[in-house]
């Protein structure tokens, strides 16, 4: 979408601030996954922490950019895209300091299974976790580009992240049943498992929005999200 | 056609309508209706229906037609030297413009109300009471009955009912801008058209009138000029957009505000414009 400048430059300067910093939320959530993965992946209890205590800048973000929102929406009574932008921008904040959570939760998990042995089913995790990650930097791009099909494309994965879930579920139940001692092990990963299925609901979501904001279309809860 | 003109045309396209739609249809029928003041054109063919006990709000940049068209509403402009149309209004089916209509029934059916408010310098009562006295309404009743119900019609009653033998100049602007209505709506009109009625009143006066709006909604077919976008947000039903002359979008005001479909409507919205 081609747009001309606002007539006020200080507006124009608020919501390109803002956009700014809801890429950088989404950036340090980002991280955040990654580092999640790598610390299971190599066992790395250092790693896992630093994402634990990371989380309250993720939140401080959120606070942040909730405030700048409800400034613009009170200080320049914004319509049409410049509206959805910002209502947006609200919403997005949201998925994305429960992502940050979720990052925090998958390095409890971590911080558990330090000793726990290596499952055949981390592989198909960490390829899980590529794809969700894929999805929330692609439903980010879409936000900045205002590129709807990126956010359509991004929807339509979630599909595949749903299915590698109960592969990974069902064979950790298999692994669990072959294997009773190291069940507190297997339901660690499980746990993770759907985390990162989550963290993939939350991408669906912020595209969702993104759909809304280019196209003043909510398709939240429709056949097409789906 | 000169190059400037066509260029606008390209620019701005046909009107782009996704009005609501009233219970009670449309009220009047704009078509294809140009308008020139002398040699410079003001209007060109406009077509909108304003619904039936519906708010409409006309906004736009200064000198879009706006005014020019609500003006046209009534026949306000026929006093200005130079002034040619084409096409048609009907009201309730008739053409506005044909020879045998009676211009002051005309404006009875169509009450205005002006930027500024302007009281006749005569009793709260009298100013109400006007415009039956000048059909010569005689019945001192009937003139009461109407000047109460007027009064409470305009959210001015309670406000003013102590004293409504003293001097209208008295009241405070807001109070006579609801007076206006008050007169207005005393000629039992169709509809009310309102040429930014608040632009001299203060937040809360600005707020009642408002309010008032959205009360006689319903009874009244409302047309309201307003450079404020989020009046013309909160009052009305439906939104025209106008720019140089053109009707550019005339749509359903919630739309209009979160999703324009054209892009000059979008880009004066926004703040995006000049």
């Amino acid at each position: 979408m081609n747009m001309k400048p606002h007539t006020s430059k200080n507006f124009e300067t608020e919501l390109n601030n803002l956009k700014d910093k809801v890429l950088r939320m989404g950036g340090m959530v980002e991280a955040a996954i990654g580092k999640a993965m790598r610390a299971l992946e190599w066992r790395d209890a250092k790693l896992a922490q630093t994402v634990i205590e990371e989380d309250h800048l993720v939140n401080r973000f959120e606070v942040e950019i909730d405030e700048m929102c409800v400034g613009i929406v009170a200080l320049r009574q914004p319509a049409a895209e410049d509206l959805r932008l910002i209502i947006t921008g609200l919403k997005i904040s949201t998925d994305l300091e429960r992502i940050g959570d979720l990052a925090v939760n998958m390095s409890e998990r971590v911080l558990e299974l330090m000793d726990a042995p290596q499952s055949a089913s981390q592989a198909d995790l960490m390829r899980m976790a590529q794809i969700a990650q894929g999805m929330l930097h692609d439903s980010l791009d879409a936000y900045v580009d205002r590129d709807a099909d990126k956010a359509e494309a991004v929807c339509k994965r979630d599909n595949v992240v749903d299915d590698i879930n109960r592969q990974i579920f069902r064979a950790l139940l298999n692994q669990m049943t072959g294997a009773p001692a190291g069940i507190s092990g297997y339901l660690g990963l499980m746990n993770i498992s759907r985390h990162m299925e989550r963290i993939a609901d939350h991408s669906t979501n912020i595209a969702e929005m993104v759909i809304y904001l280019v196209k003043g279309k909510d398709i939240r809860h429709t056949s097409f999200a789906k | 056609m000169s190059n400037a003109i066509s260029q606008a045309n390209n620019e701005i396209g046909p009107t782009i309508f996704h009005p609501m739609k009233g219970d009670q249809g449309a009220l009047v029928s704009v078509k294809d209706f140009s308008l020139w003041y002398g040699a410079r054109q003001a209007l060109y063919g406009v077509e909108m229906e304003l619904e039936k006990g519906l708010v409409t709000a006309l906004i736009g940049p200064s000198g879009c037609g706006k005014s020019t068209l609500l003006r046209s509403f009534n026949r306000m402009n026929d006093l200005i030297d130079g002034l040619k149309i084409s096409g048609s209004i009907l009201f309730d089916g008739q053409q506005i413009f044909a020879p045998d209509v009676d211009v002051i029934g005309l404006r009875k059916r169509m009450g205005m109300v002006f930027q500024k408010p302007n009281p006749f310098p005569m009793s709260i009562a009298d100013n109400v009471a006007y415009p039956l006295k000048v059909d010569g309404v005689r019945d001192r009743q009937l003139i009461e009955q109407t000047v109460e119900k007027a009064l409470k019609a305009s959210a001015l009653w309670d406000e003013i009912k102590d004293r409504l033998h003293q001097s209208a100049l008295g009241l405070s602007g807001g109070q006579q801008q609801r007076l206006c209505i008050a007169r207005a709506i005393a000629a039992d009109p169709d509809v009310l058209l309102m040429d930014e009625p608040c632009s001299a009143l203060d937040p809360v006066a600005t707020a009642k009138i408002e309010e008032l709006i959205s009360e006689l909604a319903g009874h009244y077919t409302i047309v309201i000029v307003t450079h404020n976008m989020q009046q013309a947000a909160r009052v009305s039903h439906n939104t025209a957009f106008m720019y140089l002359g053109r009707l550019v979008e005339y749509g359903e005001t919630g739309a209009i505000f979160t999703v324009p479909r054209a892009d000059k409507t979008r880009e004066y919205v926004t703040g995006r414009f000049g």
